[in-house]
């Protein structure tokens, strides 16, 4: 039954991620991602990982949501308008796709997978939180250094006035003290 | 379920965000690409964390790592667009070709 409703969620994962590239408006194209990942998330949950499962629907969700607004600002064929091909070299990208696909499928049918060494423990959450915040803080604390730089760069890039204002970039002597 | 139709599942997946990768010409079209690569490493992350080593938490933390990679993906990917577009009309790959050696 559970894996029944996993190849189901999964045709429905690879269908959406191949309708993102088949549809020919980039609005559509962002919603048939986010069905890709929602059928992920909840593939995520047939293997106990509850947690994961929901943050990556909802933080998917949101951020398809986001998107959306992204790819209508810079949508190449806005309402039908101008039809155009949005691909380039597509006999190349499907050759080395597909090269790539039987790749990696033949390195998981036949690789000797190791023994499964242990059982879950009973709450998966508890778990995953108690590595959060003890042996595994340093990488959630990277984390979030890394988010917080991310937002400032983010900022710095995409405003208009840039860095400076319009202005000159300051001479090399006087630009010292950061922002 | 085993690890295997996990893996094929994330397999399938990593090949067509290859594909798209490479063969959009838009922009923002291309992170969409790169967004489902790293859906797949979401999946074998998982997958791997469940049928080896569900006892360690290395595997789930693993997963969040990669979903915060995706967020940055996404974030930097739009700014960067947005800088080349204020700066010369592109939204397509070709015409971002500066760089080319």
């Amino acid at each position: 039954m559970l894996t029944a409703v996993f190849w189901v969620l999964a045709v429905v994962a690879v269908a959406a991620g191949i309708a993102v590239f088949t549809v020919d408006s980039m609005a559509r194209a962002t919603v048939a991602l986010a069905v890709s990942f929602v059928a992920v998330g909840t593939a995520l949950l047939l293997i106990d990982a509850g947690y994961l499962g929901v943050i990556t629907i909802l933080m998917m969700l949101m951020e398809m949501g986001i998107m959306a607004v992204f790819m209508i600002m810079y949508m190449m064929n806005p309402g039908g308008l101008m039809p155009m091909s949005m691909l380039h070299n597509k006999r190349g990208a499907l050759a080395i796709s597909i090269g790539a696909f039987v790749l990696l499928a033949a390195g998981a049918l036949l690789t000797p997978w190791p023994q499964r060494r242990g059982e879950p423990p009973s709450d998966v959450t508890r778990a995953l939180g108690e590595a959060v915040m003890g042996s595994k803080m340093l990488v959630m604390m990277s984390v979030s250094a890394v988010l917080f730089a991310t937002m400032v760069s983010a900022l710095v890039l995409a405003t208009g006035r840039g860095r400076y204002d319009g202005d000159e970039a300051p001479a090399a002597e006087d630009a010292g003290g950061g922002a | 379920m085993n690890l295997q139709m996990f893996l094929l599942l994330a397999a399938a997946l990593f090949a067509v965000g290859l594909f798209g990768a490479l063969s959009q010409q838009a922009v923002v079209m291309v992170m969409m690409g790169l967004e489902l690569m790293i859906n797949a490493l979401v999946v074998a992350g998982a997958a791997f964390w469940y049928f080896l080593t569900p006892q360690a938490p290395d595997g789930q933390v693993f997963v969040l790592v990669v979903l915060a990679a995706m967020t940055v993906e996404m974030a930097m990917g739009f700014a960067v667009t947005t800088l080349l577009f204020r700066a010369k009309d592109a939204d397509m790959t070709d015409m971002a070709a500066e760089l080319r050696g």
